[in-house]
């Protein structure tokens, strides 16, 4: 399996903050993405088409070409503003 | 250098000279302390903010913020360095980061301060919600200067390969 985060606006607007996916369906970031748009216009305009998508797996910074492989975490999140 | 107790990631307050005492605790070589502390501020963009709220992705935000100090470490001749960073709910006056250095010289520790504070703004995972008076929110958008801080630190680095 997979574990998916979502953090701040998107774990609002998505309605979820963790979910799991099947890994074997997806063999990079794209897959999930591609996967997720599937859903609808919400998610895919939160995430598929969102140019300031955010993306880490395993809490290392990633992006959509990153491959994957079972057990990974991967979490989507907009750009950070702490301080 | 060990890791840990030097990111601290609470929702609790801190105080300044508690930290600054131990962060020089056992050096005899530091000249110079530098801190930087972030304050939430009571309005911002021209709105009233009654409260802020702090969300951070737990594991990488530690992660992250390591990697940035390390980075400095390299970077400057430092003697310890801190960072505490505050989650949860705050308000208007609240202190909610931490940066604080000691080196021998100060310019060093002003540099570093600097550098830290400037790459946690764009690369520590935390992210800033905001409660109007009526109760409304709104969440924080990443502002372009704070991605321009961090990058004039990008062209210091290319400066100094090629002086």
């Amino acid at each position: 399996m997979l574990e998916i985060l979502y953090f701040a606006n998107f774990r609002e607007v998505l309605g979820q903050s963790q979910e799991s996916l099947p890994s074997d369906n997806f063999k990079t970031v794209d897959c999930v993405l591609n996967a997720l748009a599937d859903r609808g216009e919400q998610w895919r305009v939160a995430l598929a088409d969102n140019t300031n998508l955010q993306i880490a797996v395993n809490h290392d910074v990633a992006d959509r070409s990153t491959q994957l492989k079972p057990g990974d975490e991967i979490a989507f999140f907009p750009p950070v503003t702490g301080g | 250098m060990s890791t840990f107790p030097f990111i601290k990631i609470q929702q609790e307050d801190f105080d300044l000279s508690t930290e600054i005492k131990a962060l020089r605790e056992g050096h005899k070589d530091i000249g110079a302390v530098v801190s930087f502390i972030g304050t939430v501020r009571d309005i911002n963009e021209g709105d009233d903010i009654s409260v802020l709220e702090l969300e951070h992705y737990p594991g990488m935000t530690e992660k992250a913020l390591e990697a940035i100090r390390l980075q400095a470490h390299e970077r400057w001749p430092l003697q310890s360095s801190l960072i505490i960073h505050r989650i949860g709910e705050m308000m208007p006056c609240d202190q909610i980061v931490l940066v604080a250095v000691s080196s021998r010289h100060r310019e060093a520790a002003f540099e570093a301060a600097h550098f830290i504070m400037d790459y946690l703004k764009t690369n520590a995972p935390f992210w800033k919600k905001e409660t109007f008076p009526d109760g409304e929110t709104r969440w924080v958008d990443a502002r372009v200067s704070d991605k321009e801080a961090e990058a004039r630190w990008h062209q210091t680095v290319d400066n100094e390969q090629t002086a």
